[in-house]
């Protein structure tokens, strides 16, 4: 068995442990960001690693390869700078009929990219770290989102890191909205399934007529969350407490088990 | 040289919750991480004495915490509780044989998850969880049953190679030989 000196000091470490568990809230996140900046080092070696590896691919791939991709992005920045005319048109009228209705302008957005630098080790939470934190204006509660749609929101800001909380942990709720007829509102949940595609659209109303295919939106009915963006598409929906309202699976259109690069968007 | 296998452990502690972070190809694989920490913490409180034991728990509890969404201390107590309760009973443990590492390590990766779980329901917090978490509790569990062992196999290997050899002390002293030498008449 252990001597009494030992004994004492497992004590007293757990008495610690206690306080530390107890401390307010920016108290420990202080701390957090104080005992996190140890893997500082090990972040960078690690994203130069990544940066040295794919620079050998690089080097490795044949130039026609290069030339081919070179090609279909040109075609594929022609079809945007079209696609860009249209919509710039379109913003414009948006623009003037707003004045005349007497409406607020909408302001376009303002996306900053970073880089995923960590999963969070926890399987019961969904969250990454990404590269950027206060130095780069970042704060909490700004929707985080990918090219295919919204993956979360930043909870935690650090100096030069921020956590973003992923959708379908239990504390990002996302209003959200279903496209077309059903045209119903529900709110965003945890769907408990380990694989984090899906996650339940909840409190539908009964009324609500769900079809598998049909696109789920943010709502915009929260300070958090600007409308229409892209979050999945419904997969099934079933009655829940004896029919009082509807729960539908949503299939995530973000990937949220390969997040590299993603944008946080500025209000 | 004495303090090599401290710091050893020590650097695999960081290791161990920097991987958990950082590398994902077992959670795209089977849909869970895997936690290194309790199989490590078992290998500590079987070969280290329990100040080394108590500064792993520490260490490696605030670490994750700090990678994770966890409130800081979270892990550290069912670390400590994997430590306390295999290091008074070292001696009797067969820390030799695979089996019982296996072992040790299946059960304090089954215990320390759950216990941080009780505690953050405790605390008021609230996880994801759902029947889902009954897999990644089986990926973890498994995950450092395997994991106990290779850290025997490998700070075995990393000690004999880094580390002074043992002298070998013998019987034999040349000094003391006798020396048989046939008479010459």
């Amino acid at each position: 068995m252990f001597k009494r000196p030992y004994y004492i000091a497992l004590a007293l470490v757990a008495l610690l442990t206690l306080l530390v568990l107890n401390l307010p809230g920016s108290t420990a996140a202080r701390l957090k960001l104080a005992i996190g900046s140890i893997f500082l080092p090990l972040f960078g070696v690690t994203g130069a690693a990544q940066q040295a590896t794919a620079k050998a691919g690089d080097a490795l791939l044949p130039k026609s390869e290069f030339i081919r991709a070179n090609e279909a992005l040109r075609r594929q920045n022609q079809e945007l700078r079209f696609q860009l005319m249209q919509a710039g048109e379109t913003t414009r009228e948006n623009i003037r009929l707003r004045q005349l209705v007497g409406w607020n302008e909408k302001s376009p957005w303002k996306l900053k990219l970073a880089h995923v630098i960590a999963r969070d080790p926890a399987n019961w939470w969904r969250t990454v770290l990404i590269d950027r934190g206060s130095r780069d204006d970042l704060r909490e509660n700004m929707p985080v989102l990918t090219p295919d749609g919204l993956i979360g929101r930043v909870s935690a800001v650090g100096l030069t890191s921020a956590r973003v909380v992923l959708i379908g942990d239990a504390n990002c709720k996302v209003p959200a909205a279903i496209l077309g007829e059903a045209a119903e509102s529900g709110i965003i949940t945890s769907a408990g399934r380990f694989d984090g595609s899906f996650v339940n659209l909840t409190y539908l109303a009964n009324r609500a007529n769900l079809k598998p295919g049909q696109s789920v939106v943010t709502s915009g009915l929260s300070a958090i969350y600007p409308k229409g963006i892209p979050i999945g598409i419904v997969a099934d929906a079933h009655s829940v407490e004896s029919g009082l309202y509807i729960e539908a699976q949503v299939k995530l259109v973000a990937n949220l088990n390969a997040l590299e690069e993603v944008w946080v968007l500025f209000p | 040289m004495t303090k090599l296998p401290n710091i050893l452990i020590l650097l695999a502690t960081v290791g161990a919750v920097f991987g958990a972070g950082v590398f994902h190809g077992i959670r795209q694989l089977f849909g869970a991480q895997v936690d290194l920490l309790p199989a490590l913490m078992v290998y500590t409180a079987l070969s280290s004495g329990p100040p080394m034991m108590i500064t792993v728990a520490v260490l490696g509890g605030l670490l994750f915490d700090t990678l994770s969404a966890n409130p800081l201390g979270t892990s550290v107590l069912p670390l400590l509780l994997v430590g306390f309760l295999v290091q008074p009973r070292r001696d009797l443990i067969l820390r030799d044989q695979t089996y019982a590492q296996v072992v040790l390590g299946l059960l304090a990766s089954a215990v320390v998850p759950a216990l941080s779980i009780l505690i953050l329901l405790t605390l008021g917090h609230s996880p994801s969880l759902g029947w889902g978490s009954l897999w990644q509790w089986v990926v973890m569990s498994v995950g450092g049953a395997v994991a106990a062992p290779i850290f025997f196999i490998t700070f075995g290997w990393l000690n004999h190679a880094l580390g002074y050899q043992r002298i070998i002390e013998t019987s034999f002293r040349p000094d003391r030989e006798i020396r048989r030498r046939r008479n010459s008449p």
